[in-house]
């Protein structure tokens, strides 16, 4: 596969963007940005840029869909069609609904869906430009909305991907590493209870790389928690300085 | 027995608040002896309890409460309500009437139709069914005139004040009669729409600062000198 192309990793052993292989891409998170969803957050991580915003707990509708013993929990990823370089039909892909399920198991256990029941709530997540861990930084934003929006949780949840290129293992992919690179292994975590809600693999890892990639990606995850939970008060602590 | 962070911090869900013998409180859970927040909020320690006060919130049914809720549909036997909660409440039709009714002679409509705002109370509610309302007490029923504030739930108690500082000083200052619903709907009616209007802007006031301190007194400051204003353009006119 990497016959034709450059290097992905340079002589001195840093990545396409500059990155050394256990970097993460620069964040930023801002949370309750949309005000007409109940609540919503804003992830940019380098090119991606991403929004996820939350509504409920709720009336379902249908009605059908609504369980005595706990809140239905209904995820929507989208990619914008200008996320892309080249134009992406607006209608759901096959790949758009693959994540919106992951993406739902991955936030389903952080939930405590039993103290409502026959409510429903709902998580759209909108990529306006996409580079690579998109489902990643998705679970991040949307984790984040459900927090600020009152919703009892366990634990926030954070997601962030390790992968393989030019045989070495390197964190948080972008688009291009994703695609000429040779693996790919998103995580998503719960933190505080050390708990992984999210676990793929595409492409080949030996045992040993695939040990490495995860436990990375961990680490990745911790470091991107921090900034996730900054991100939430950073909120409510504006708006005491204004005040003071 | 440690606990980890002081007395109104800010805490996300699944901080680790306390560990030991503690008590969880609202808006937290125990695991293994461990105390973790499920909201997002400023965390209370009380003797052996450990708190959670959410910064938002949504309403969640209690048997007694009052809320303010709006008519939404009207069936054959009764109202639905939406009372700014998960939940839409049920009001039924003898409740209101205080006589047995044939739903083919009575049109319930005449007697509230949909847009109406009521003043009820919860008289049942659980898990498997939707809260249901009563308006047979004095002081419940339709509302006639008046503004409506909407609120998070969570900051009534603040509106309130506390031994009803707060909401008490309102009224004394604008004239107005406030009533607090728990679902976060305020009723304000007043002798004038600019005392109502200024009640209004007082409870935003205090939702949007309820985590500051010596709230009341800035309330009470505020008030008073849009009154001045008030009084001095009333003043000039005449």
């Amino acid at each position: 596969m990497s016959q034709k192309l450059e290097k992905l990793i340079d002589k001195k052993g840093l990545r396409l963007d500059g990155r050394k292989p256990e970097e993460l891409r620069q964040i930023k998170i801002e949370v309750g940005i949309i005000l007409n969803a109940d609540c919503s957050a804003y992830i940019q991580q380098a090119k991606n840029k991403i929004l996820a915003g939350v509504y409920g707990p709720r009336e379902l509708h249908p009605k059908h869909l609504a369980r005595p013993d706990r809140t239905v929990l209904r995820c929507r990823y989208h990619m914008a069609p200008f996320s892309v370089q080249e134009r992406k039909s607006p209608a759901p892909s096959r790949r758009d609904i693959e994540l919106s399920k992951v993406m739902r198991e991955a936030l389903e256990p952080s939930i405590f869906l039993e103290y409502y029941p026959r409510t429903g709530i709902d998580v759209f997540v909108e990529v306006l430009q996409a580079d690579g861990g998109t489902r990643c930084a998705s679970i991040t934003a949307a984790s984040l909305a459900l927090a600020d929006a009152g919703i009892p949780m366990r634990d926030l949840v954070v997601a962030c991907a390790a992968g393989k290129i030019d045989n070495t293992v390197v964190l948080d992919l972008m688009d291009t590493e994703d695609k000429k690179g040779s693996a790919d292994v998103p995580v998503a975590l719960m933190p505080n209870f050390n708990a992984i809600t999210l676990l793929q693999m595409d492409g080949i890892l030996t045992h040993e790389e695939f040990e490495k990639a995860v436990n990375l990606a961990l680490d990745g995850c911790k470091r991107i928690y921090v900034m996730q939970k900054e991100a939430l008060k950073a909120k409510y602590e504006s708006v005491k300085e204004v005040e003071e | 027995m440690p606990t980890f962070f002081e007395r109104k911090q800010i805490v996300t869900p699944g901080d680790l608040l306390a560990e030991g013998t503690y008590v969880a409180g609202e808006n937290t859970y125990k695991e293994e002896n461990k105390i973790y927040a499920s909201k997002l909020g400023l965390v209370e320690y009380q003797d052996k309890k450990v708190n959670v006060v959410a910064l938002r919130a949504f309403y969640i049914p209690r048997l007694g409460d009052t809320v303010i809720g709006t008519i939404v549909d009207v069936g054959f036997n009764g109202w639905t309500v939406d009372i700014n909660s998960p939940y839409l409440a049920i009001l039924r039709a003898s409740d209101v009437l205080g006589r047995p009714f044939r739903p083919q002679q009575n049109d319930l409509s005449e007697v509230l139709d949909v847009g109406d705002l009521v003043i009820a109370k919860i008289i049942a509610y659980d898990r498997a069914h939707d809260p249901q309302l009563t308006v047979g007490e004095p002081g419940l029923g339709k509302i006639t005139r008046g503004q409506v504030a909407k609120i998070t739930p969570t900051k009534i108690p603040r509106v309130i004040g506390r031994k009803g500082s707060m909401v008490s000083m309102i009224k004394e200052k604008t004239g107005c009669h406030i009533i607090l619903g728990n679902n976060g709907v305020i009723l304000i009616t007043g002798k004038n729409v600019e005392d109502e209007q200024l009640a209004v802007m007082a409870i935003y006031k205090i939702e949007a600062e309820s985590h500051t301190s010596g709230l009341t007194d800035r309330i009470a400051q505020m008030i008073e000198k849009k009154m001045q204003k008030e009084e001095l353009k009333n003043e000039s006119e005449t």
